[in-house]
């Protein structure tokens, strides 16, 4: 490595619960770090340039592109990928309801959209078919499975509000 | 079916059908024995091979010298599990599940003790590739047949044990049962302990889609427990121990050639390396990123030349003849008679873009070498031919490189070459560890291959009664698949014309039936309205193929055709044909907003029919895909290119289908039990877009005849 080609810091993240010591440059986009340097590869690399959405995780209860937001942004701050869903061996209900619905082919779209939804569904337990439809815009699915991802994420509200009440 | 107008099935297609030699693996009998465990192994033998062991008698010879050339196809273990190899692959089709259901079925074993091995030639017995729909045609019923293999030999080591008839055993629930006691074994107890291996005999009838108990059923995806965790590893998630990543550097424009290159800063640069053979350049880093600075740190001069651009297309296309291999040119009766008898004449031409693939995971391989062997993941549609290009590419002998390809983020013929492959080998090669290559969405946009442009001219005459007289079908480019037409027309001439295309193409789901569909069912109704006879009456006179007819109405009843207009820039049209054994009939409707002119789809209905349906759920699946996919190309997809560059390489500017664009579909399943089953991957893309062009038509008198057809709206 030269000389200057780059700072390098010591940075801490919370993910899923767990704080990782990582020593990159802060300008570094997360998404490279999860999949390269903490093994965490659910979170895909579809365009980056934040138009596909495969690369979604939650900062706070937030929906962003991992591929265009930098360490330096998320440090400190709590970030949810999609290792971190299942509990105890338990799948969490937009998970369960992908499987149910059957939401996908290839599934590459898949952990973007069940990050996606979950941020949906945090704000808006729930929402009408336009409003997750309006949510998930930014989320390609080139096998064309939206009907099927819809009827997933309306699945899911159900049960998380069954379970709340 | 042979290359007739009915739309043939199996015309070989310039784009896709690159046929080679077929590869034996060299496994032996004891070292498949010793990677699986002891059990009941089915395989076929090559010729010479199988006549020694016939001679020998196949079920006694483990102690002898097996055949050298020995492809397994099914493996029952100790514990009764089932063990499957083909070499096919998963790109999101869902085979991995619906073969598992026919070995199931035809085995009488619970589903869940199969297990897929697919697409990896140190594994898998040969495979052209997975293309041309021909999975569930062609792999399920070779499948069954080992299955069915499997099963006899099953009932014959019980009869053996027992010392009964074979006759009065029966098999069901990985269990042999003698009818007359009722005593039972289980296929594991039956395999332990042994290493019995049978070729499948030349006549063994496997199950009829009436008596499938597995098959036939919605059976979920398997898997998908690690899709939705995001624990399934894609190529691109593979990370072994040393991994570098590698970047290629790419050429300004296609058709550059490097003409000097000074890597000396890349190469200064820590724990990188760099490669410099020929035309190829490129570099392998710890990171993603210091790889891309050090591809940046490369000064490169290339020699340019002229390329034609977009805007020029198509006259470019009619310019540039080229001679071909697979011609494809049909006469029948007398044209002249024909337009002369006609009381409409009409001649139009249609185009189609270029359109690419863009599989939601970039192309992408993993290469490591160890020991003078390579061994490379990677998300291809054709393992075996990616494995002879690497040979080839690399001077290493074929036994010496392994393709594995994990399942895969799609791929819609768009994974036919070896690109990645081939890159990341070279690179693992020079650097000693093993490297990752993956593309980037712009390489991806750029430098894959794309669906061929085309243009169709169509010159056809209808008689006043409304019956066909004459038929007239160039396509210039786009390809052969579907260019006949299904309809009854006594005078025909069809035609194929090769051209130089200015963009690397090739395969693309659905091939230019997409484009050869499009321009049919958008002239036929045209000539329908030209005989003044509704659009589906004037098919449906036309059309003496029952099954074509089936679905046609099918759909029509579905949709209620004909649908009365209440609104303004209402419109509704249909299309449909047959392709690759697969029979579609999609009706549409549009809304037109009078303000912007945005085309929007309301609701769409296909009915579609391949046969005995194997997974009904994986169909429907398959078929709203297909719709939606196909809205993409009909409406607004087009690669934009201007002297050998891609003016829009990004999501951003090359705009896919979204929630917003996603009609109501309905799907009609015609399961005709009585028919073997034929693939659905493709063909029911291809009602689609000459439904939205007619509906257009139908709302506004605007006969749209380029697909795209609405990239920006209805512009007044």
């Amino acid at each position: 490595m030269r000389r200057g080609a780059r700072v390098m810091k010591s940075i801490e993240l919370e993910i899923n619960g767990k704080r990782h010591q990582v020593y990159s440059d802060p300008q570094t986009r997360l998404l490279y770090v999860l999949r390269d340097e903490l093994g965490l590869t659910g979170s895909k690399y579809g365009c980056g340039e934040g138009q596909c959405g495969a690369c979604t995780v939650l900062i706070g209860g937030n929906a962003r592109r991992s591929c265009q937001i930098s360490l330096s942004a998320v440090a400190g701050k709590p970030i949810t990928t999609i290792e971190g869903l299942e509990q105890n061996g338990r799948l969490h209900p937009v998970q369960q309801a992908f499987v149910d619905a059957g939401a996908f082919q290839c599934a590459f779209c898949t952990p973007g959209m069940i990050m996606s939804s979950l941020a949906l569904l945090g704000q808006n337990a729930t929402p009408s078919e336009s409003e997750i439809v309006q949510f998930l815009q930014g989320n390609i699915c080139r096998c064309g499975t939206y009907l099927r991802i819809v009827d997933a994420v309306e699945r899911a509200a159900k049960t998380m509000r069954e379970r709340k009440s | 079916m042979s290359s007739s107008a009915q739309g043939s099935s199996s015309e070989p297609e310039r784009y896709e059908f690159r046929a080679r030699p077929i590869h034996q693996f060299a496994w032996t009998r004891r070292s498949f024995f010793k990677a699986l465990g002891a059990g009941i192994v089915v395989f076929t033998v090559a010729k010479d091979a199988l006549a020694l062991q016939e001679s020998g008698g196949a079920r006694r010879r483990d102690e002898r010298e097996p055949p050298k050339e020995i492809t397994a196809w099914l493996h029952v273990g100790e514990d009764g599990s089932v063990t499957a190899f083909t070499g096919k692959v998963e790109i999101g089709q869902n085979i991995r599940t619906s073969l598992a259901q026919s070995v199931a079925d035809e085995l009488r074993v619970p589903f869940d003790a199969v297990r897929m091995v697919m697409g990896d030639t140190a594994l898998t017995p040969y495979d052209m590739g997975t293309f041309g729909s021909r999975t569930t045609p062609t792999m399920s019923p070779q499948l069954r047949r080992m299955a069915a293999a499997a099963r006899d030999l099953l009932v014959q080591v019980a009869a053996k044990e027992w010392n009964v008839a074979p006759e009065k055993l029966t098999t069901a629930d990985g269990k042999v049962t003698a009818t007359a006691t009722g005593k039972s074994i289980g296929y594991g107890e039956l395999a332990r302990g042994k290493a019995l291996a049978r070729t499948i005999p030349d006549e063994d009838p496997v199950t009829p889609p009436e008596r499938w108990t597995i098959a036939g059923k919605s059976v979920p995806k398997v898997d998908a427990y690690a899709f939705v965790t995001g624990k399934h590893e894609y190529t691109s998630d593979l990370r072994p121990p040393g991994l570098l990543y590698g970047k290629v550097l790419r050429p300004p424009s296609f058709g550059a050639t490097l003409v000097s290159l000074d890597a000396s800063a890349a190469q200064a640069m820590a724990g990188v390396v760099v490669v410099h053979d020929g035309e190829f350049a490129a570099v392998a880093a710890p990171s993603e990123r210091e790889a891309q600075k050090a591809v940046d740190a490369m000064h490169s001069e290339w020699k340019t030349v002229p390329q034609p651009s977009s805007k020029e297309l198509f006259t470019y296309l009619k310019q540039n003849p080229e001679s071909g291999d697979h011609e494809y040119h049909k006469e029948a009766g007398s044209m002249d008679d024909g337009l002369r008898r006609a009381a409409h004449r009409l001649e139009q031409t249609y185009t189609v873009e270029y359109i690419a693939h863009a599989p939601l995971e970039p192309r992408a391989a993993v290469a490591e070498w160890a020991r003078g062997k390579l061994t490379v993941w990677t998300g291809t549609q054709r393992p075996f031919a990616v494995r002879d290009d690497l040979a080839e590419a690399l001077h290493v002998p074929h036994e010496r490189v392994r393709v594995m390809v994990p399942d895969t983020g799609s791929a819609y013929g768009g994974k036919h070459t070896s690109d990645a492959a081939l890159e990341a080998a070279r690179l693992a090669r020079s650097a000693g560890h093993p490297v990752k290559v993956v593309w980037t969405r712009e390489e991806e946009f750029t430098w894959a291959y794309f669906r061929p442009a085309g243009v169709m001219e169509i010159k056809a005459g209808v008689a006043s009664d409304g019956t066909l007289t004459a038929w007239e079908f160039h396509n210039y480019n786009s390809g052969a698949a579907g260019i006949g037409t299904p309809y009854a027309v006594p005078n025909q001439r069809i035609q194929f014309h090769f051209v130089r295309s200015p963009l690397r193409q090739g395969s693309y789901r659905g091939l230019a039936a997409t484009a050869n569909h499009f321009a049919r069912e958008s002239h036929m109704d045209a000539l329908a309205r030209a005989a003044k006879i509704d659009p589906l009456e004037f098919r449906l006179k036309n059309l003496s193929d029952a099954r074509l007819r089936a679905v046609f109405e099918a759909a029509g009843k579905s949709f209620g055709w004909p649908a009365a207009k209440s609104k303004p820039g209402q419109g509704c049209g249909l299309g449909g044909g047959v392709e690759k054994g697969g029979y579609v009939a999609t009706c549409a409707e549009v809304a037109i907003d009078g303000e912007s002119g945005e085309v929007r789809i309301v609701r769409v209905v296909t009915a579609f029919e391949c046969g005995a349906i194997v997974n009904p759920d994986g169909l429907r699946n398959q078929i709203d895909g297909a719709n939606i996919m196909a809205i993409g190309g009909a409406l607004f997809e087009a690669v934009a290119f201007e002297n050998g560059r891609i003016t829009n390489p990004r999501f951003s500017t090359y705009r896919v289908p979204r929630f917003r664009d996603v009609p109501r579909i309905e799907t009609v399943l015609i399961d005709r039990k009585d028919i073997p089953s034929a693939g659905a991957g493709e063909t029911p893309l291809l009602g689609i877009a000459p439904a939205i062009a007619n509906a257009i038509f139908d709302a506004t008198g605007v006969r749209l005849t380029s697909m795209p057809l609405a990239p920006n709206g209805l512009q007044a």
